[in-house]
C-alpha cells in the first residue's frame, strides 16, 4: 500500500505506478537472470501464470479459512499509539464526509433503502480490539466498534448465498470479500475508533474493519456496499494485491 | 532437485527483499536492482507462487533423503572432536574433498541449511496466515517476531550459499558433478 502522491487521484496514481513499473522493469537485474521484469503488469506468460497462481492462493485460502476461527483479540492496554494512517493517498488528501452522506446497498438484497449514521448506530453493535496487518508487513493493535456486518446483511435481507460483498468508497478506492469472510463474527462496519466516532483519516462516517484479511481489505469513507455473484476485483486487486489477502 | 530448488530459493530471497522494502524493520533497503517483482504486489505474487515450488522441491527431497537413506548415510551430526579437526583443517585449507562423501564440516553446513529453509518455511506460514495457523504464529511469538525471525533466517540461508558458492568455486571439480548427476570420484 506504498502511497502515491499526486494531486489528482486515482488515475494519476495509477499512471504513475505503471511508469515506476516501467523504470524498475528497465532496472532490474532479475530481466536478465529471472525474469524479474514480470511485475503483473506485462502482457508476458510469466505474468499470465502468476495470475494463475494468485487465484489458486485464492482458493487454498478460501479452504483455510474457518468461519470460527477468530483473530486473537488484545487488552486495551496493547492498543498502538499513535496509530499510523495508511491509503493510496497521503493524509493531508483525505476528503471530508460530503454533504448528505448516505451509505446505500444494491445487488442482491431485498431492501435497498439508504442507510443514514444514525440508523446504522440503531443496530446491535459490537468491539473489538485487534491487530491490523499491512500487506507492506507492518502491524498495529487497534480499537473498532460497529455493526457486525453479519447482522447488516441478515437485516437488509442479502442472499448469503451469494459468492461476493464488494465496497465502494467516496474517497475512489474499493474492495471486495468472500461471502464466508463477510459473515465472520468479527468483520463489523465500524463506526467508532478509540471509543470516539470516527473522523475522515480512520474512514468516517464508516468503514469496514474485517481482522480475518490483510488491512487494505479494511475499506474506508464507505460508499456503498453490493452483494453479488459477479466478481467485483478492487482498487489494488486490480492491479496485482492477492484478491483474497486472508491471514 | 537441487537446482529446481536453487531457482526456488533465489526466488523467495529477491522477492522477499523487495517485501521486506516495502517496511523495512532494519535501517536499511535492498538494492532495487537485486529484487523480484518490480514492485510489492509483483513481488508477493513472485514469492507465493515460488512457495509452491519450494514446497514440492522440499518434499520430494526430504521423502528421497529419507528413502534412499542419504540423510542417514551422508547427514548424521558429526561429533564435535571430528567436526572440530575438520574445521580446522578447513580453515588451514588442509581439508581433502571426496566426492561422494561428506566431511564433518559439510555434514553441519547441510544439515543446518535443510532445518534452516524447513524454519523459514515454518515461519513464512506461520506471518501468511496468523489468524488461521494461530497455532504456528504462536509458537513463534505472535505475527510481528515471527516476522523477524523469517528475515534472520533469510539472513542464514543467503550466508550458507555465499560459503557454499565459494567452496564450489575452490573445488571447482564438484560443480562438474552436480551438472553432470554423478556423486562419486573413480580411484578416489
Amino acid at each position: 500500500m506504498s502511497p502515491v502522491f499526486d494531486k489528482s487521484g486515482a488515475g494519476a496514481e495509477l499512471r504513475s505506478l505503471q511508469r515506476r513499473g516501467l523504470i524498475r522493469r528497465s532496472l532490474s537485474l532479475g530481466s536478465l537472470a529471472l525474469l524479474t521484469g514480470c511485475d503483473l503488469n506485462s502482457h508476458s506468460g510469466v505474468d499470465a501464470a502468476l495470475w494463475a497462481m494468485l487465484r489458486f492462493n485464492d482458493r487454498v485460502q478460501a479452504a483455510l479459512f474457518s468461519r470460527n476461527r477468530l483473530a486473537e483479540t488484545y487488552p486495551a492496554s496493547a492498543i498502538t499509539t499513535p496509530f499510523r494512517f495508511n491509503a493510496y493517498y497521503q493524509i493531508w488528501q483525505v476528503r471530508p464526509v460530503p454533504d448528505n452522506w448516505h451509505l446505500s446497498v444494491a445487488g442482491l438484497v431485498s431492501d435497498k433503502a439508504p442507510w443514514t449514521v444514525e440508523r446504522l448506530r440503531g443496530l446491535p453493535q459490537a468491539a473489538q480490539v485487534t491487530r491490523h496487518i499491512c500487506i507492506e508487513g507492518w502491524s498495529q493493535i487497534g480499537q473498532w466498534a460497529g455493526v457486525p456486518l453479519h447482522s447488516f446483511l441478515k437485516r437488509i435481507g442479502a442472499d448469503l448465498t451469494a459468492r461476493y460483498v464488494a465496497f465502494t468508497c467516496f474517497d475512489g478506492y474499493s474492495t471486495s470479500i468472500d461471502m464466508a469472510s463477510a459473515l465472520h463474527p468479527q468483520t463489523i462496519l465500524a463506526l467508532d475508533f478509540e471509543r470516539a466516532p470516527l473522523t475522515p483519516e480512520w474512514g468516517a462516517p464508516v468503514r469496514l474493519r474485517i481482522p480475518v484479511k490483510l488491512g487494505f481489505k479494511s475499506a474506508k469513507n464507505l460508499q456503498s456496499i453490493s452483494v453479488t455473484n459477479t466478481y467485483p476485483g478492487g482498487f489494488w486487486e486490480n492491479q496485482g494485491y492477492n484478491w483474497y489477502s486472508g491471514v | 532437485m537441487h537446482w529446481i530448488g536453487v531457482y526456488a530459493i533465489f526466488c523467495m530471497i529477491f522477492s522477499g527483499w523487495e517485501i521486506y522494502d516495502a517496511s523495512p524493520s532494519l535501517p536499511f533497503l535492498f538494492p532495487q536492482w537485486a529484487t523480484l517483482g518490480g514492485w510489492l504486489a509483483g513481488a508477493i505474487a513472485w514469492h507465493l507462487a515460488a512457495m509452491w515450488l519450494l514446497f514440492l522441491d522440499g518434499i520430494a527431497y526430504l521423502a528421497y533423503g529419507i528413502m534412499s537413506g542419504h540423510f542417514r548415510r551422508d547427514l548424521a551430526p558429526p561429533a564435535l572432536s571430528a567436526f572440530g579437526a575438520d574445521l580446522g583443517r578447513a580453515l588451514r585449507f588442509r581439508l581433502p574433498h571426496r566426492l561422494g562423501y561428506y566431511n564433518a564440516v559439510q555434514r553441519l553446513l547441510y544439515l543446518g541449511v535443510i532445518l534452516t529453509i524447513l524454519l523459514a518455511v515454518a515461519t513464512g506460514l506461520s506471518i501468511w496466515k496468523p489468524v488461521q495457523l494461530y497455532w504456528l504464529s504462536g509458537l513463534f511469538g505472535g505475527y510481528p517476531v515471527a516476522r523477524g525471525i523469517h528475515l534472520a533466517l533469510m539472513g542464514m540461508i543467503a550466508i550458507f550459499v555465499v560459503i557454499h558458492v565459494v567452496l564450489v568455486a575452490i573445488y571447482p571439480r564438484t560443480l562438474l558433478s552436480m551438472v553432470s548427476g554423478t556423486a562419486s570420484e573413480t580411484g578416489s
